[in-house]
C-alpha cells in the first residue's frame, strides 16, 4: 500500500531534493551510508499520511504535498536579515530575555549570532556539522540514529545540514537559559536540523527551542529533531516553541531519555505556522524519574497544530503527568494525541494524562486522541479528553460586569490556558509562554 | 425623570411566555421588592434587565434614564450603572479574584469615558470595603468565587456592588442559601449602599430579608405580571396569608 502511494510526483521530487543535497550535506564514509539508508527508508514510506495510524489526523501528502529543496547556504545578506530579525524578535519581547541563545540560519549554525562564550566553562558547544565531519569520532554517525522508524525523522537524518551538540557536565546549575533558535530567510525551501543535549548528573538547566521566519521568507519547511539525555537527578525545563511564520510548515521531534530521579518538564507552545506538529518521545528509563508534560496550541484561520506524546515507562516508580490545552478559533485544526506506555518491568508507575481543547468557532475543529498501553499490573494510570465551547454562564456573568465580548472571551481564555502554562517551573520561560499566550489573544479580531 | 422604566413587558423563553405585560418604574433613591411564589417570572424581570441572552422580548419597553435598554450589551448596561446580583453567582477558575475586580471597574470607566483607577486607589478601595463586608484578603487572591461558601458568594457580590457604584442594583434571591448572620452582613453592605442617587430592586422569596432591607415599595408578582404593589407593610401581610390568594386571582 505505502509503495504505491510513495511512487507519487512527490516522492519523485524528494529524491531529487536529497540528489541536489548531497553535496552540501556534512560527514563522509559511515555517516553518508547512515543516510542513504535513512534516504532509502523515508522514500519507501513517503511522506506520512492518514492510513499511517501515527499521522492519522496529520496527513502530509494533503498538509505539505512535498518536500521544498533544501535551503541554500546563507550568505552575508541572509545572515544580516537573521541578524535583523534575532534583534528585532528580542525588541518585540518573541524572545526569551536573558537567554544565551544559539542560532541556525537556514539550517546552519551561525557562531556570529550566538553567545557561546556566555555559556560559560561547564557548558561545551559543538556543532553538529564538526561532529559528523570528524573522522576521528567513530561514534559520530550515531548522532544520526532514533529508535523510531518514522519517515519524517528518517528524512531529517538523510537531509540534515546542521545542529548543535551541547554538552553539560555534572553538577552545572545553568543560570540563564539556553535558546536554539532557527530562522528562516529564503522562500520555498526547507532545512533539516538535529541538535543533541546531554545534561550530566545533577544539572539544572532551562532550553528553548524556538523558530522564526525573517519577514519576507514565505511558504518555509522545517524538520528539526531533538536528542536529549537528562542525566541522575538532572533537571530540564524544556520549551518548544513555534510562533513565527503564518505559512510555515514545522515538524519537530523531540526524543527525552530521563535517568533515575531526573526530572523534566516540558512545555510544547504552539501559536503560528500554517502546520505544525510536535512529536515528543520520552524514555523514563531510570527509577524515580518524573515527568511534566504540558502545552498549549493556538490555532486560528485554516492552520493545523499537532501536539503527539509518546510517554514511555520502562522501569519502575516514576511518574508522568500531561495536561494539554487548546484553543482552535475559526477553521483551525488542533490535534492531540498522548499515548502513556507502561512496559511489564515498570511497576508502581504513576502516569496521567489530560487534554482539553477550547473550540471558540463553529467550524473549529480539535482531535484528542490519549491512550493507555500498559502491560504491569501494579500502576495507577488515568486520562481524559474534553472539548466544548466557552461556558455561556461564566460569559454573561463577566459581561454583566462590564467587559465586552471579546475581553470576556479574552479573559476566560487565558484562564483556560493558564492552568497549563502555570506548570512551567522557570520564570523568564512562563513569562515568556504567558507573552505569547496574550498576543495570540490580543490578535483575536 | 424615572431611573428605571419597565413598561408592558412581555418575555418568552423557548415557546413559553413568561412574562405577560409586565410594568415598574423605580425612582433614584427608592427601594423595590418584588416578591412572588417560584415560577412567578421574578428572576426572568432580573436577567432581561441585566441582558441574559435566551430571552426574547416580544413586547414593551424597558427604559434607563429614558434611554432604550433593550438596545444595549450587557457590558453597556453595566457601564450605564445596572448591576445585577447573582441568585447563583458562578466560579471562574483561573482568573483571580483581584484582577477579575480590577478588569471589570476599569472596562466600565473606560466605557464611560472616565480614566483607569491607580494601582493604590484601587487597592485602597477594595481594602476598605472588603473589610467592612468581612472578607478576608486571601480569598480576593482566589479564582473569583472559587471555593467559596454561599456567603462568601454574595459578600462577594456586595463587594462588586460597592466598587462598581451602580445607580440601579438588582439583588435577586440574595438571601438563598444564607444562615441569619451572613444574610445579616449581606443587609449590612447592602444598606451601606443606600443612597438618594442609587435605586435597589430587591427580589426575594421570603420576607425575612426584608426585616434587614427595609422597602419603600412591595410588589406582588404572580403568573407574569405585578398583581399588588404597597408599602413594607404588605410583606408582612404576605407572611401570614402566603401566595396562594394572588395565584388564583392571576
Amino acid at each position: 500500500m505505502n509503495l504505491v502511494l510513495s511512487k507519487t510526483d512527490s516522492g519523485r521530487a524528494v529524491s531529487n531534493v536529497f540528489v541536489k543535497a548531497n553535496g552540501r550535506l556534512p560527514g563522509a564514509g559511515s555517516v553518508a551510508d547512515i543516510r542513504a539508508r535513512a534516504f532509502e527508508a523515508y522514500k519507501r514510506a513517503g511522506l506520512p499520511h492518514r492510513r499511517i495510524e501515527e499521522w492519522k489526523y496529520t496527513d502530509l501528502r494533503v498538509l505539505m504535498h512535498h518536500v521544498l529543496p533544501l535551503a541554500p547556504q546563507p550568505d552575508a545578506a541572509a545572515l544580516a536579515r537573521a541578524r535583523a530579525a534575532v534583534a528585532q524578535a528580542a525588541v518585540e519581547k518573541r524572545a526569551v530575555e536573558g537567554a544565551a541563545k544559539l542560532v541556525l540560519v537556514d539550517g546552519v549554525f551561525s557562531p556570529n549570532l550566538s553567545d557561546i562564550a556566555e555559556l560559560g566553562q561547564s557548558v561545551n558547544v559543538r556543532t553538529l556539522r564538526e561532529v559528523l565531519d570528524d573522522p576521528a569520532n567513530e561514534g559520530r554517525g550515531d548522532l544520526l540514529l532514533t529508535t523510531t522508524t518514522d519517515a519524517v525523522i528518517s528524512l531529517n537524518a538523510a537531509m540534515v545540514t546542521d545542529g548543535v551538540v551541547i554538552t553539560v557536565t555534572d553538577g552545572t546549575e545553568l543560570c540563564r537559559p539556553i535558546q536554539i533558535v532557527h530562522v528562516a530567510t529564503t522562500s520555498s525551501a526547507s532545512s533539516f536540523t538535529r541538535s543533541h543535549l546531554r545534561l550530566g548528573k545533577g544539572v539544572q538547566a532551562a532550553v528553548v527551542e524556538s523558530f522564526v521566519a525573517v519577514e519576507g521568507a514565505r511558504n518555509h519547511q522545517a524538520n528539526d529533531a531533538v536528542i536529549v539525555s537528562v542525566g541522575e537527578a538532572a533537571n530540564l525545563d524544556h520549551l518548544h516553541v513555534m510562533v513565527g511564520g503564518a505559512d510555515a510548515t514545522n515538524i519537530s521531534s523531540g526524543f527525552f531519555v530521563l535517568e533515575a530521579s531526573a526530572k523534566l518538564k516540558l512545555f510544547s507552545m504552539n501559536c503560528g505556522g500554517a502546520v505544525s506538529r510536535y512529536q515528543a518521545f520520552i524514555t523514563l528509563a531510570g527509577e524515580g524519574s518524573e515527568l511534566s508534560a504540558n502545552g498549549i496550541n493556538l490555532v486560528r484561520d485554516k492552520q493545523h497544530g499537532d501536539t503527539t506524546l509518546i510517554v514511555d515507562h520502562v522501569v519502575p516508580h516514576c511518574t508522568s503527568r500531561a495536561n494539554f490545552r487548546a484553543a482552535v478559533d475559526d477553521r483551525g485544526h488542533s490535534v492531540f494525541q498522548g499515548r502513556i506506555i507502561v512496559r511489564p518491568d515498570a511497576q508502581k508507575t504513576d502516569g496521567r494524562m489530560m487534554t482539553r481543547a477550547l473550540l471558540l468557532s463553529d467550524e473549529a475543529e480539535a482531535d484528542n486522541k490519549p491512550e493507555l498501553d500498559i502491560c504491569a499490573d501494579d500502576v495507577t494510570c488515568g486520562h481524559g479528553a474534553a472539548s466544548g465551547a466557552l461556558d455561556e454562564a461564566l460569559l454573561f456573568y463577566l459581561r454583566a460586569r462590564g467587559l465586552s465580548e471579546k475581553e470576556a472571551q479574552a479573559l476566560l481564555i487565558q484562564a483556560f490556558l493558564g492552568e497549563a502554562i502555570e506548570e512551567i517551573a522557570d520564570r523568564t520561560l512562563r513569562e515568556f509562554a504567558i507573552l505569547q499566550a496574550e498576543r495570540w489573544l490580543g490578535a483575536r479580531g | 425623570m424615572a431611573l428605571l422604566e419597565v413598561k408592558d413587558l412581555q418575555v418568552r423563553v423557548e415557546d413559553r411566555e413568561i412574562l405577560h405585560g409586565l410594568s415598574l418604574t423605580v425612582n433614584p433613591g427608592e427601594v423595590h421588592a418584588i416578591m412572588g411564589p417560584n415560577g412567578s417570572g421574578k428572576s426572568t424581570l432580573s436577567h432581561v434587565i441585566a441582558g441574559k441572552p435566551g430571552y426574547e422580548v416580544t413586547g414593551g419597553q424597558i427604559l434607563f434614564r429614558g434611554e432604550d435598554l433593550l438596545e444595549m450589551a450587557p457590558d453597556e448596561r453595566a457601564a450605564k450603572g445596572v448591576f445585577l446580583a447573582f441568585q447563583y453567582p458562578v466560579e471562574i477558575p483561573g482568573v483571580a479574584t483581584m484582577n477579575f475586580l480590577r478588569t471589570a471597574l476599569n472596562a466600565q470607566r473606560k466605557a464611560r469615558g472616565e480614566s483607569e483607577y491607580s494601582t493604590p486607589d484601587f487597592l485602597k478601595k477594595v481594602r476598605e470595603v472588603s473589610k467592612s463586608l468581612n472578607i478576608p484578603q486571601d480569598m480576593l487572591k482566589r479564582g473569583v468565587n472559587v471555593g467559596f461558601s454561599g456567603g462568601e458568594k454574595k459578600r462577594n457580590e456586595i463587594l462588586q456592588m460597592a466598587l462598581f457604584e451602580p445607580s440601579l442594583c438588582i439583588l435577586d434571591e440574595m438571601d438563598s442559601g444564607l444562615d441569619i448572620d451572613a444574610l445579616r452582613i449581606a443587609a449590612d453592605g447592602v444598606n451601606a449602599l443606600r443612597s438618594p442617587e442609587r435605586a435597589m430592586v430587591v427580589i426575594t422569596h421570603y420576607q425575612r430579608l426584608l426585616n434587614y432591607i427595609v422597602p419603600d415599595f412591595v410588589h406582588v408578582m404572580a403568573k407574569g405580571s405585578v398583581v399588588k404593589t404597597g408599602g413594607k407593610e404588605l410583606a408582612l401581610e404576605l407572611e401570614g396569608s402566603g401566595y396562594a390568594q394572588f395565584e388564583h386571582a392571576a
